[in-house]
């Protein structure tokens, strides 16, 4: 069974989400990558107002390729997202409440997930031609001069992808592996 | 003496570039379909099916599999009766940019390690010389996507660690990458040579094709069985549980000191690309 999630992903929406749930994500969420996130924590512990309000939003984890005449966007697929984990408990508890990329989180994120309430979606890594016919518009709103990590504003349709950790800690790379290894162990 | 004109490598590169990065090479599409078919966790098989859907759209359409078009690693073999009229580098990176900006690839190259601002062209190039007899001049680009990249790790083994001890560091890598990497992976192991010739041996046996086994029969077995190893682990596509791990594991070696066994394991995604022209 696929969950239809719509922007914006309130609490209420994520205690809904169980770890290998597969999703479809529709509505407005936000990019940023290592470089983005850099400038968006530094701003932050300046004082500064953050270029969009994070409360209850979803951040996509890409760098797209450069659109082709015609395309709204290039290939968007998710990057790996540890790189992000320096910054993540703090924008998670901003408000940020959906993360979507792909590969393993630290522990430190998953604490600030558990305690604030949000969730790590994982899309399909390498997926980006596919993936990028979902974005219906694309526009950067912040960090122009980054290219590819500039920090755009998307309105994505049907997205696919999986809660890879829910609210309460279920990783779907500890459970999914194991229960697949009793599987073929049986 | 055959002479060979610096445009001509350009103009062969700029077409490599693009071509690597819209059309994944068929055997990669081969092992992904047998794998999807021979999938038994039906998560792994529907992550499957989705990414050989991903592949059929770039091939329909030319447009990148993946958003990261990677850093290009160019693999010139260069025959000692040729001669270049210009300079080759700055021919092979005139190609990278021209590829890289017509043909809408995502410029993922920062010119310094610490400062990380982007050369917005794709260049460098990281490129790979190899002089070899006769008037040939063959290039291969392959794009090196660095969710792979980054997981990639080297050894210096000891002598008395042995097949064990490479078996062991190759299971190792793979496990420490665990879903990042975006698996199936395709898997290049380096073994022997120094320091740096092991890594670079990695790098060149991903270059080799996944229907091809070593030409030795010993390690043509070894790469049999880590491959099976490998996807006895049970990490699956994407990470997320099942059967196929990796596609393939290619392994070359060189001979090496007494004193030391290095080897480097190179990690590539199910997005391998790499297409070769001689000119
Ligand atoms: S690891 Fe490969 S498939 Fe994954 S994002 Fe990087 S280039 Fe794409």
């Amino acid at each position: 069974m696929v969950k239809h999630i719509t922007t914006p992903l309130t609490y209420e929406k994520v205690k809904d989400l169980k770890c290998g749930d597969n999703v479809m994500i529709s509505g407005v969420i936000y990019t940023s990558r290592d470089a983005a996130h850099k400038r968006l924590v530094e701003a932050h512990e300046r004082g500064e107002e953050l270029p969009y309000d994070v409360k209850d939003t979803i951040v996509y984890y890409v760098g797209p390729a450069p659109a082709q005449p015609g395309q709204v966007i290039g290939s968007a697929g998710p990057t790996t997202s540890y790189r992000m984990d320096a910054y993540s408990p703090t924008m998670i508890r901003l408000g940020q409440r959906g993360m979507l990329g792909k590969g393993k989180r630290s522990p430190e994120v998953i604490a600030a997930m558990k305690e604030v309430g949000a969730v790590y979606f994982g899309a399909i890594g390498g997926a980006g031609a596919l993936l990028s016919k979902c974005i219906k518009k694309a526009e950067v709103i912040a960090y122009d001069d980054l290219g590819a990590e500039a920090l755009r504003r998307l309105e994505v349709e049907n997205l696919p992808a999986f809660v890879i950790i829910d609210s309460e800690g279920n990783n779907l790379y500890e459970i999914g592996r194991k229960e697949y290894l009793e599987f073929a162990n049986k | 003496m055959r002479e060979i004109n610096a445009q001509d490598i350009t103009a062969v590169v700029k077409k490599l570039c693009m071509e690597a990065n819209y059309f994944l090479p068929e055997d990669i599409q081969d092992k992904i379909c047998k794998a999807c078919d021979a999938e038994p966790w039906p998560l792994a098989q529907s992550i499957l099916g989705v990414i050989k859907e991903n592949y059929e759209i770039s091939l329909d359409n030319a447009v990148p599999i993946c958003q990261d078009t990677g850093m290009a690693c160019v693999f010139l073999d260069i025959g000692q009766e040729v001669h270049v009229n210009g300079n080759i580098a700055d021919a092979v990176n005139e190609g990278v940019r021209q590829g890289y900006v017509e043909g809408c690839l995502r410029k993922s190259v920062v010119k310094d390690p610490l400062d990380r601002v982007n050369t917005k062209d794709n260049t460098p190039a990281m490129i790979y010389y190899n002089i070899v007899p006769g008037d040939t001049f063959d290039i291969m680009v392959a794009p090196k996507g660095f969710g792979s990249e980054n997981m990639s790790q080297i050894k210096m083994l000891k002598p008395s660690d042995g097949l064990q001890g490479v078996k062991d560091f190759v299971i190792k890598c793979v496990e420490d990458a665990g879903p990042n990497p975006c698996p199936p992976i395709v898997v290049g192991v380096g073994i022997g040579g120094t320091f740096d010739k092991a890594a670079y041996l990695a790098k060149k046996a991903l270059m080799r094709s996944t229907d091809e086994r070593n030409a030795n029969p010993f390690y043509a077995d070894l790469e049999k069985e880590l491959l099976e190893k490998i996807n006895a682990l049970g990490l699956g596509p994407q990470g997320v549980g099942g059967l196929t791990t990796a596609l393939c594991v290619n392994i070359e070696t060189l001979p090496t000191h007494i004193a030391g066994l290095p080897v480097a394991v190179n990690i590539n995604c199910h997005v391998t690309r790499h297409k070769h022209a001689s000119l």
